[in-house]
């Protein structure tokens, strides 16, 4: 399976998500650039962190004008799936592939830090391998994380099941000191009405190799694998 | 000529940046201070008259995100 991790100008993650998916039996991965226009041998995309055009008029904002999007759109819209990590996921809300949006951090700050997420629903093909009610911890490292959709969103999000992963407490129980930065409904990770875009701010990329600290983010790689 | 397009968050959104402003302006001896919200306001120049259509557009689809803000347009 072949994974593409898009390249902006100002992505950071982008060696990050390469190297932890080389370290998956059966999966090769390659960069596409911003300026490309064609997803075509990929089997997956990954829409990787960092700061793309400098998170310049908003995070995500810019990006979303690249030539390549139009591609990822495409790729979407067929099924293909697509993952956002941290800045993935604001291009992706900016792209409108995922409702709402990521605002500032509640309490201003940067957070870089490990925390803990609850798997709401195992039964997409990002979390398949994992099940209902585990507890993951990944790092998050963002400044403007905060979800944000009006009521009826959060509404539509909850009753399709679509919040994949929630901020919690390292026992499961999702309580606001859990929420880190002030996500509605302590949301850190959705999926679009297809199931196959999915976005979150913690970084899988960066939970895959026991010497940082946690393989947790394994599963969701290994989910994309297991077809 | 100019287009001033402003940007605000929009009434329902936290704005924790606001909040934190208005604290330093009443620690600063504004104590009158009330709900403060911080936006940004962007310059564009023309050399004539803009396509006021085309500048709306762009103003809902690349200035501001409509999930969490709101624009106006004022020409000069």
């Amino acid at each position: 399976m072949k994974f593409a991790v898009i390249r902006f100008p100002g992505s950071n993650c982008d060696q990050d998500c390469l190297r932890a998916l080389q370290t998956f039996e059966g999966a090769s991965a390659d960069y596409v650039w911003h300026k490309d226009s064609s997803l075509a041998g990929f089997d997956v995309v990954v829409v990787p962190g960092g700061f793309s055009y400098g998170d310049y008029l908003r995070c995500g904002a810019i990006a979303r004008f690249s030539p390549i999007m139009a591609a990822v759109k495409k790729f979407a819209a067929e099924g293909g799936p697509v993952i956002g990590i941290c800045n993935g996921f604001q291009i992706l809300c900016e792209s409108h592939l995922l409702p709402g949006a990521l605002v500032r951090n509640r309490d201003l700050h940067f957070i870089c830090e490990h925390v803990h997420l609850r798997v709401e629903n195992a039964s997409t093909r990002f979390t398949r391998t994992l099940s209902q009610g585990d507890v993951l911890r990944i790092p998050i490292a963002h400044g403007e994380g905060c979800y944000f959709a009006d009521d009826a969103t959060i509404e539509k999000l909850e009753a399709e099941n679509r919040v994949l992963v929630r901020y919690c407490n390292a026992r499961g129980e999702v309580t606001p000191e859990a929420n880190p930065n002030g996500s509605r409904n302590n949301i850190a990770g959705i999926c679009n009405e297809a199931g196959n875009v999915f976005g979150l701010m913690p970084h899988p990329e960066r939970a895959c190799d026991a010497l940082l600290g946690s393989t947790d983010g394994r599963a969701i790689f290994q989910s994309l694998l297991s077809v | 000529m100019k287009a001033i397009v402003t940007v605000m968050p929009k009434p329902s959104v936290l704005d924790p940046q606001g909040a934190a402003t208005a604290e330093a302006m009443k620690h600063l001896g504004l104590e009158s201070v009330g709900r403060v919200r911080v936006g940004k306001s962007i310059e564009i120049e023309f050399p004539s008259a803009p396509d006021e259509a085309k500048l709306h557009e762009i103003a809902r689809d690349l200035l501001s995100n409509p999930v969490i803000e709101d624009y106006s347009i004022q020409i000069l």
